[in-house]
């Protein structure tokens, strides 16, 4: 099975690039299947659904999502070696900035949308600069201009990524991707490898389900502002 | 690189900020990365579960492939073929293969869901078979898997359409700067932004002023300034425009201004002026390229008459937007 990790910040279009690859791989005859990692609530295990590909869904809920990831991640690979898949997408949103859920190792793909404005690509951090593969949704709907300013920013962010406009309602670019993903994608266990980035560490006392605002009731990694 | 300062190295690699924010460490810019890494504690290696020298690594691998990147140079274009493919009823499109060289400004006409964008979009995607009409299009006489490296394709496509709009939040100077800065020396960026300005004005019928917000330009305005911008600013060779015609500009300068600068237009159109400028135009029926007209004499003077009678609209047209009065003598 080869397992390809999607992320990006939310309302980018994830779930209907995915699903558009995986269908695509599905005419092809493989076995797919897709798990959403997600905060509060989500829909789009329904979207699968529809379109025929076996889903899981994880909800981290009142933790970290990026922890819930990582802690689980194995456990989402083995129902899709159970479920037999040759493929098997994740996809995570509400992460913050400052994460990113790729693995080493494993193919990973970074969605960011056009929408998402001109200093995103610095904004966003590891998540685009660790990526092997980024893809760029809504392009259609905003100037030349600030697609080529756009494209370069996110050049200049990932140099070594393979960076694809990709057109989510239409289906534009989704089979050159697919031939990317197809060629890049590597069959291994995922036990014992390595995050590309390091979690952010939450160990203070909100991280415990502290509430109160003041010096008095922050204990543990704290770190304070410098104006 | 590793041993110079990275003041001094920030000259050079100007995207070398975007590197180094990410590490959530103070960087002393007067000392290099080397000696910046030495500052720093056993806790940011293990954290990174990398080494020093793999640091060192993975910061030259970067400046190198993002200065490789900002290199790469734009492919010269001389031309396009597009080959026959199906219909949506299954019938065989039966032209001869056309090709469109650079400077020549080609027309697609036909009702509207005929399939006109469908044929911008097998361009763009440079298809080989592999799209519903199953037409192949050559670049250069050459196919997709011949000349294309990853992003080669889609650098040299430029695309024009009624739904782009403006997004950020800049004004009309800013916006262009940003733009030029991708592709310029600096000192060529002064320069060529007031032209792409200057131009952008005088196609848009009504001036503008630099400092005006780009979301605030009216659609012919916005209009203006993206033709400008892909004229002078923009490398692409190709230019893929899906109906821009209702925003009032001046057509003529505009595709004029276009092929002048040698690129290959290609305009999906219901505009009778637009498709009339264009020396030849594909007729789509069904989804099937139906034919290609090439303009005889007799339109070349319906030309000539139409662009006479859009130009008295157009001065009614202002003469209402001033507030005057008119009457019929005004288009006589």
């Amino acid at each position: 099975m080869r397992l390809v990790t999607f992320a990006g910040p939310p309302a980018t279009g994830k779930t209907t690039v995915m699903t558009r690859i995986l269908k695509e791989f599905m005419n092809e005859g493989k076995k797919v299947g897709a798990c959403k990692f997600d905060c509060l609530q989500t829909e789009d295990d329904k979207i699968y659904t529809q379109a025929g590909i076996p889903s899981a869904k994880g909800l981290s809920s009142e933790l970290c999502p990026d922890h819930y990831y990582i802690t689980n991640i194995q456990t989402v690979y083995d129902w899709g070696k159970k479920e037999e898949l040759d493929y098997l997408f994740t996809e995570s949103a509400g992460l913050c900035n400052r994460c990113s859920p790729y693995i080493k190792n494993v193919l990973s793909v970074c969605v960011i949308d056009q929408l998402s404005g001109i200093r995103a690509p610095r904004k966003i951090g590891p998540l685009l600069k660790l990526a092997d593969i980024v893809l760029i949704t809504k392009g259609d709907i905003v100037s030349q201009a600030e697609r080529e300013v756009f494209m370069r920013r996110v050049e200049t962010s990932n140099p070594k990524a393979l960076i694809f406009p990709v057109n989510g309602l239409t289906g534009q670019g989704i089979s050159e991707i697919a031939r990317a993903i197809r060629n890049m994608a590597m069959e291994r266990e995922i036990e014992d490898e390595t995050l590309r980035f390091p979690m952010p560490m939450a160990l203070c006392s909100y991280c415990l389900g502290e509430t109160k605002i003041g010096k008095e009731y922050q204990i543990g990694n704290v770190k304070h502002i410098r104006i | 690189m590793l041993t110079i300062p990275l003041l001094k190295l920030e000259k050079e690699y100007p995207y070398l900020p975007y590197y180094l924010d990410d590490f959530e460490v103070e960087w002393n810019k007067e000392k290099s990365f080397s000696d910046n890494l030495l500052d720093l504690p056993e806790a940011f290696f293990e954290q990174r579960k990398m080494n020093r020298k793999e640091v060192e690594e993975d910061f030259e691998i970067y400046l190198r492939n993002a200065s490789a990147c900002l290199s790469e140079e734009v492919r010269n274009v001389g031309s396009i073929t597009i080959i026959p493919g199906k219909g949506k009823d299954g019938t065989k499109e039966s032209f001869v293969p056309i090709t469109i060289r650079k400077g020549e400004m080609i027309a697609i006409v036909g009702e509207t869901g005929s399939g006109k964008s469908r044929l911008l979009e097998d361009i763009e995607w440079q298809a080989q078979e592999d799209t519903p009409t199953l037409r192949t299009i050559l670049i250069d006489g050459k196919s997709k898997d011949e000349w294309l490296r990853n992003g080669e394709r889609r650098r040299s496509i430029a695309q024009l359409s009624q739904n782009m709009n403006f997004v950020l939040d800049m004004n009309v100077e800013e916006f262009l700067r940003m733009h030029a800065e991708c592709f310029l020396r600096k000192d060529e960026i002064s320069e060529k932004i007031r032209k792409v300005y200057d131009v952008a004005v005088s196609l848009a019928g009504e001036p503008f002023s630099p400092d005006t917000a780009v979301t605030a330009l009216s659609g012919g305005q916005s209009r203006a300034l993206m033709i400008a911008d892909c004229a002078f600013l923009s490398r692409a060779p190709i230019v893929l425009i899906d109906e821009i015609e209702n925003a009032g500009i001046d057509r003529r300068k505009a595709m004029d201004l276009l092929t002048g600068n040698d690129k290959i237009v290609l305009i999906a159109t219901h505009d009778p002026i637009l498709s009339l400028m264009a020396p030849k135009r594909i007729v789509i029926r069904n989804g099937r390229i139906d034919k290609i007209l090439h303009r005889n004499e007799k339109e070349e003077a319906v030309l000539l008459l139409a662009e006479k009678k859009d130009q008295e609209l157009m001065r009614l047209r202002n003469m209402i937007r001033r507030g005057e009065r008119v009457s019929i003598t005004t288009l006589e």
